[in-house]
């Protein structure tokens, strides 16, 4: 993104790339107060959103009961605090772009956007975290009820746990929306690119550890599990945060290496895209 | 040096088509029957600073897909365009912050907050402090008589004063170059006034200029002294509208009130009797005759009343437009 011509004279001084992290950072707060604001408008939808990501918590009332689990050596405290943390790193890890986008491209509504000079992906970024936020105190209702429920599953994490967890939930959301904005690129493409996103989702549920920690499946499932860029949205924060045992080091290296595929070709579909874009809806 | 030029422009896209029925239904499934239409083709036109011009033509005539070249929104097929030195479809930042496509269809406003949160988003995206930000608001609403508007839903807005949002919303960046698609449909004629206006001073005060599509020939007639007129995908006519008027209708509509009833015959030698009924006459005469015919009429003929009149400009387009469909048909 290169530096409006006012920006670049103006009296604040600096060096150029000061200049251009305070006017990325400006644009980033204009953007997500806006989103935030709009969230704020939605936020009985945003509750039965956060409703419906229940998955982890009914997988719990399953597997605690599960002999499978006793004998992996997972007791059901140990159960509890995995699926409460998986549905805490999943709500923060929704990520919705390809519908969004593709409702925006059939109605024409792209075309006013793709005139200012800022790349879509802001806006969408904007507005997943501002949404992320508005979900922030019903997760926190959801938890309390759960402790209250579950009281033997009440836990603090270790600062170091906490801020490894908090890392690993960010970056498993970002990998989660690179993944699903190069899907909706194709949106340039397909008129339904989302369908592609739908087909994603059953890995993503089988590998994630969204149905159950990966230390159940057999060995070879969970080694090829951890190479897909999966685990890294549920598995691993979720891990962190529960205090069970699990490789962090070889977790990031993994969300590293998909990060290190997936900028590029979202960079690539994004330039391909824009030059076909053909402006639906007249 | 045009800050508009457009050389040999074309635009093709494939449309697929399909039969009605169950049987259209399956063959579309198994094999698309796809077919190119050429929505421009080898049009060439330059446009200087400051000027504002209409862009005419019927429905799929190709105004959009041209507008949207210009602005960068769709790759030519072929062709070469240059606005305000850039080629619009290398959307650099630079050629983006310089123009704005205001499109009456399409809204760039979140619907459900006021047009001022999105107006906040534009000036930090075109590098506005808020200093500057503010006071371009505070121009522009006054220009276009917007005050409280500013502070409700887009929502709850009526379509005339979110327009006039959409407008300003378009024009926070002060872009050199407006590409106006429609931006008075389905206006009331008050508010239709009301953006004339508007562009009429706002052209005034930065020297834009302008590109504007438009049904409504007032809004054409008012603000714009040239016309482009695109016809199937081709430029038909660049200059006046009066130009144009020559060009379309070469003649003009005499009628005569006469002292006394007079044979058809009567009036052989002066124009083309469009009807005589009794002691009123229509004859049309070609214009570059008129005045001598004028003057031989009031000299030869028993005339108590003459009056010259010139074919409304909306009937005269709308003939040609009509003419086009049905060639197109």
């Amino acid at each position: 993104m290169s530096l409006p011509p006012s920006l670049g004279r103006r009296r604040t001084g600096g060096s150029p790339a000061g200049r251009a992290l305070a006017f990325a950072l400006r644009i980033a707060r204009a953007l997500f107060v806006s989103q935030y604001a709009l969230m704020l408008e939605f936020r009985a939808e945003i509750l039965l959103w956060a409703l419906s990501g229940l998955l982890p918590l009914l997988m719990f009332s399953l597997w605690s009961g599960a002999p499978a689990g006793a004998a992996a050596g997972i007791s059901h405290q140990a159960f509890a605090r995995y699926f409460l943390a998986a549905f805490v790193v999943r709500q923060f890890t929704v990520v919705w772009v390809v519908y969004a986008f593709e409702e925006d491209n059939l109605l024409g509504r792209l075309s006013p956007l793709l005139l200012q000079p800022l790349p879509l992906v802001w806006r969408y970024a904007a507005a997943h975290l501002a949404e992320q936020a508005t979900r922030l105190p019903f997760v926190v209702a959801m938890v309390a009820l759960f402790f209250l429920a579950v009281p033997e599953a009440a836990w603090i994490p270790s600062p170091t746990r906490l801020l490894l967890a908090l890392l690993a939930a960010h970056l498993g959301f970002w990998l989660n929306f690179l993944l699903q904005h190069a899907i909706t690129m194709l949106c340039f493409w397909s008129e339904r690119a989302s369908a592609l996103e739908r087909f994603l989702f059953m890995p993503y549920l089988f590998l994630s550890g969204m149905l159950a920690p990966l230390d159940l499946y057999p060995e070879a499932v969970r080694r090829f599990a951890l190479l897909t860029p999966f685990p890294s949205m549920l598995y691993l924060p979720a891990q962190l945060a529960s205090g069970a045992p699990v490789d962090a080091v070889a977790g990031f290296r993994t969300v590293a290496l998909w990060m290190a595929v997936l900028i590029p070709l979202n960079l690539w579909l994004w330039r391909a895209g824009v030059r076909r874009y053909a402006a639906m809806g007249g | 040096m045009a800050i508009v030029h457009v050389e040999g422009l074309c635009r093709s896209f494939r449309v697929s088509e399909k039969e009605p029925g169950l049987a259209g239904t399956l063959r579309h499934f198994l094999k698309r029957r796809v077919r190119l239409v050429e929505a421009v083709r080898d049009l060439h036109f330059a446009i200087e600073p400051g000027e504002m011009v209409g862009f005419l033509g019927p429905n799929g005539a190709g105004k959009t897909t041209t507008l949207k070249m210009l602005s960068g929104l769709l790759h030519p097929s072929g062709g070469l365009v240059r606005v305000a030195g850039h080629v619009p479809a290398r959307r650099e930042a630079d050629f983006l912050r310089r123009i704005t496509l205001v499109m009456g269809q399409k809204q760039q406003l979140i619907w459900d907050l006021p047009p001022l949160d999105s107006l906040r988003v534009n000036a930090a995206v075109y590098g506005l402090d808020d200093q500057e930000a503010s006071r371009r608001i505070r121009e522009l609403a006054e220009m276009l008589e917007l005050g409280e508007e500013l502070h409700r839903p887009v929502r709850k807005l009526s379509l005339g004063q979110r327009m006039k949002a959409e407008l300003l919303a378009s024009l926070l960046h002060r872009p050199q170059v407006l590409f106006l698609d429609e931006p008075t449909l389905g206006l009331d004629v008050n508010a239709q006034a009301a953006m004339r206006r508007f562009l009429a001073d706002y052209n005034r005060r930065h020297g834009a200029t302008v590109l504007l599509t438009s049904h409504y020939m007032a809004d054409i007639t008012a603000l714009c002294p040239r016309v482009l007129l695109i016809h199937a995908g081709s430029l038909f006519h660049d200059g006046s509208l009066e130009q144009l008027t020559q060009r379309l209708a070469p003649r003009r509509e005499v009628r005569l009130e006469l002292a006394e009833i007079l044979p058809a015959a009567a009036f052989h030698g002066y124009g083309d009797l469009e009807s005589c009924s009794g002691r009123d006459v229509r004859l049309l005469v070609d214009r570059d005759r008129l005045t001598a015919v004028v003057g031989r009429l009031l000299a030869e003929l028993p005339v108590l009343d003459l009056e010259v009149r010139e074919p409304p400009i909306e009937d005269i387009i709308g003939r040609l437009f009509r003419q086009g469909s049905t060639s197109a048909s």
